[in-house]
């Protein structure tokens, strides 16, 4: 048991928040998210120069083969910067949930970088139903709210298969496939409609035919690891908070130096350091829940983990935009971005209500009462 | 980062908890769970000679280094030890100031002799330690003490008042910050004294606190006497041991707290379940909001003592007297939600004032967001030294 980071995390944490304020910071952001991919393709060959994309893929399919500890740390960090890129559909969604199949189809080409890819399943919403062809499956139905689902190379598709959840890999696009890129408010995340109308696979597309248990699995660790993303982008808000209250000066003293504008930040950084600890408290159960291990460590820490988490951001860009008064209202100051990034964010893998009724029911309030002591 | 346990880890648990098993029973076995912050009178004496068992068999001081005399216990081992009392249903502890906070400081700042003189009764649990710091107008502003000491001799002399003072009337020892430079103000010209409680320069009037019990006490220093050797640190120096004495009070002692905030919610949810306020779905929100509120307070104060040996302060120490405090007054709020129109009832007739543990633990964690640093001051150190806000204009 030691529950602070090694000299090796420490290096990762560094080497990313230096790379990522140089390169990918808001200003970045502004200037991809006003174009229709949504993120830049040569700093993400930069990102992916850096080993990135293989963070999490064992060595023996082209990654590092780190754990979700060290996948959180870089996943905080670009929350921080607020980067937006194919990275969480690709890694924390794709190769997460490859892995959790046991499949080491495409990780050796999402790890070097040659594919983009997502994951639409339980994280998405709406339906899809596959049934069995001569040579194949047809796919129909419809699913919103996929990330990067207009732009990613691979599709990673769950569908109902006789009763249970199957999964397809689809590459690129395919007859009868259309995929429409949302329009948000949030301009960093990119999540996209794919309808599948009398869509034909062939047989080698079915990655497993029982995917359920894996699916769920690989989506308790990204929602861990989208935890982490909020801390990062959380803390950004009370850095930001802080730097601009100690400069405005109102009433001839900097507004920083009145008690009902320290003790929201205190507020803030409350809401920072517990959502911290949540996010690695959680990340290392993934990492101890193993493949095969307890999924209801797991469920419990994650769900735990996204639901007070994403809303502590929430919570810290709200104070950020109060607390820088009008400009916090202006589009040219950053606070914005978070705040919109971070409604986006509460909803993504279940937002926090449907968390907590997940644990109310892990913890067992529907099971029978003792007998009275 | 690791959160897991080892297998010599998982060996001193056998050990601690298999220990509990064999001791907490026979005449110990009524102290199951009693004595706790709101109950700290019950059982007293049998608690007592609790403690003094616990320190014959070593298990007094299992956080403190080895040359002390305590158990030189990895951090592992202090934080499975905590939580394995708790679990068992360790009685709360008689001697806890003087192991959390009088033994280390003097470990801290003392002499040699003073670690000799003061530092076996301690682990014994034959002298048991309360605190003097807060007084009438030395509350959020502790640096505004007034109590006042004299070197008169080889004796400092010692008048004046302290309030809030826990377990006085049955302590041997107190420590007290008092003014030992005439005319000096604030964090200037303080020191840290250790004064015997039982002698006839002192007088200690219990509280009458909103729970109808008396876990607080009035303390008159009334040309009250100790010997000149007993102050830790120089004279003057008063501020600075007080503050490191605070510093403890973040060991891995919460993990204990934690366990017992643990007990209570397990109770709390038992209750809903049994009077079927768990299938109201707002209520699910509130427990299940509660029982990941208390896995994230571990968390933190794992994370807080994994970093115990950097130089400063990390930023989950500072905002976890904010955090605890406030999290427990709600679940005191909650078990009373959870009970509906029973939670007003205690067993017995009416005008007496016998409350449940859980009526208990409603009215006692209106005091958790004020003792130690009100939620206020705490938010106020938070900004001014975790952040670097600038401080308040000042009178």
């Amino acid at each position: 048991m030691n529950f602070a980071f090694t000299e090796d995390q420490d290096l990762i944490q560094d080497a990313a928040r230096g790379w990522l304020g140089e390169f990918a910071g808001p200003a970045h952001a502004r200037k991809v998210m006003a174009t229709a991919e949504g993120y830049d393709r040569a700093l993400w060959a930069e990102a992916v120069a850096l080993g990135w994309t293989g963070l999490i893929v064992p060595e023996d399919q082209g990654g590092l083969g780190l754990g979700f500890v060290e996948l959180a740390i870089l996943m905080e960090e670009m929350g921080r910067a607020l980067y937006p890129s194919p990275f969480e559909a690709t890694v924390v969604l794709a190769a997460n949930a490859l892995m959790a199949l046991g499949t080491p189809r495409y990780l050796e080409a999402i790890a070097g970088g040659g594919i983009t890819a997502t994951l639409a399943a339980g994280n998405a919403t709406g339906k899809i139903t596959a049934a069995p062809t001569e040579g194949g499956f047809r796919l129909d139905g419809m699913l919103r709210h996929v990330p990067d689902g207009a732009r990613a190379d691979l599709l990673l598709v769950a569908a109902d298969l006789d009763g249970r959840t199957a999964l397809f890999a689809i590459e690129g696009d395919v007859a009868g496939l259309s995929r429409t890129g949302l329009a948000t408010m949030d301009q960093i995340r990119r999540p996209a409609e794919l309808r599948f109308d009398t869509v034909h696979l062939p047989a080698e597309a079915l990655i497993a035919a029982d995917a359920g248990r894996g699916l769920a699995l690989a989506l308790d660790r990204a929602a861990v690891v989208l935890a982490a993303f909020a801390v990062g982008a959380a803390e950004r808000c009370l850095e930001m908070t802080v730097d601009y209250t100690k400069e405005r000066v109102q009433f001839g003293r900097p507004v920083a130096s009145f008690q009902a504008v320290k003790h929201q930040c205190a507020d803030m950084a409350l809401a920072v350091e517990t959502s911290r600890s949540a996010a690695y408290w959680a990340a290392c159960v993934a990492d101890d829940s193993g493949h095969n291990g307890d999924g209801t460590a797991l469920a419990l820490a994650a769900s735990g983990a996204k639901s007070w988490c994403a809303r502590s951001y929430f919570d810290c860009a709200a104070a950020a935009i109060q607390l820088h008064g009008g400009v916090g209202f202006t589009w040219e100051y950053d606070v914005h971005l978070y705040f919109k990034n971070a409604r986006a964010l509460e909803a993504v893998l279940g937002d926090g209500t449907c968390h907590r009724e997940r644990v109310a029911r892990l913890i067992g309030l529907d099971d029978a009462a003792e007998a009275a002591q | 980062m690791k959160l897991s346990f080892s297998a010599d880890d998982e060996a001193f648990r056998a050990e601690i908890s298999g220990w509990m098993a064999d001791n907490l029973t026979g005449d110990f076995a009524s102290l199951k769970n009693r004595g706790g912050p709101g109950d700290e009178h019950a059982f007293f004496e049998e608690r007592r000679a609790w403690e003094r068992h616990m320190g014959k068999a070593g298990w007094t001081g299992v956080g403190w280094p080895k040359a002390a005399g305590g158990r030189g216990a990895p951090l592992s081992h202090q934080v499975i030890f905590y939580e394995e009392y708790a679990r068992a249903g360790g009685p709360g502890r008689v001697g806890h100031i003087g192991e959390g906070l009088a033994g280390p400081t003097i470990v801290a700042f003392g002499s040699e002799d003073q670690k000799r003189r003061f530092l076996p009764g301690i682990l014994s649990g034959d002298d048991l330690w309360c605190q003097g710091y807060s007084e009438p107008n030395a509350g959020s502003d502790l640096a505004n003490v007034r109590t006042r000491a004299r070197l008169v001799g080889d004796r400092w002399v010692i008048d004046g008042q302290k309030v809030w003072t826990s377990l006085a009337h049955v302590s041997d020892w107190c420590f007290v910050i008092a003014r030992t430079e005439e005319g000096s103000s604030g964090h200037k010209g303080l020191s840290y004294l250790l004064v015997p409680m039982k002698q006839k320069g002192i007088t200690v009037r219990p509280i009458q606190q909103m729970t109808g019990t008396s876990e607080f006490n009035e303390v008159f220093f009334d040309g009250a006497e100790t010997a000149a050797e007993n102050i830790v640190g120089k004279p003057g120096e008063g501020w600075k041991v007080a503050m490191g004495t605070l510093a403890f009070e973040r060991g891995a002692s919460t993990l204990g707290q934690q366990m017992a905030f643990r007990n209570q919610l397990d109770e709390i949810i038992a209750i809903a379940k049994a009077n079927g306020r768990a299938k109201d779905p707002v209520m699910r929100q509130r427990l299940a909001e509660a029982w990941i509120g208390l896995q994230i307070m571990r968390a933190n104060a794992l994370r807080m003592l994994s970093q115990a040996e950097k130089p400063e302060l990390p930023r989950e120490a500072y905002v976890s007297k904010l955090y605890w405090a406030t999290w427990h007054r709600d679940l005191g709020k909650l078990a009373m939600d959870v009970l509906g129109p029973e939670a007003d009832v205690f067993p017995g007739e009416p005008g007496t004032y016998e409350l449940t543990a859980l009526q208990q633990l409603f009215l006692f964690t209106r005091s958790d967001t004020i003792y130690a640093g009100t939620n206020e001051i705490q938010r106020n150190i938070i900004a001014e030294r975790a952040l670097g806000m600038p401080r308040e204009a000042r009178a």
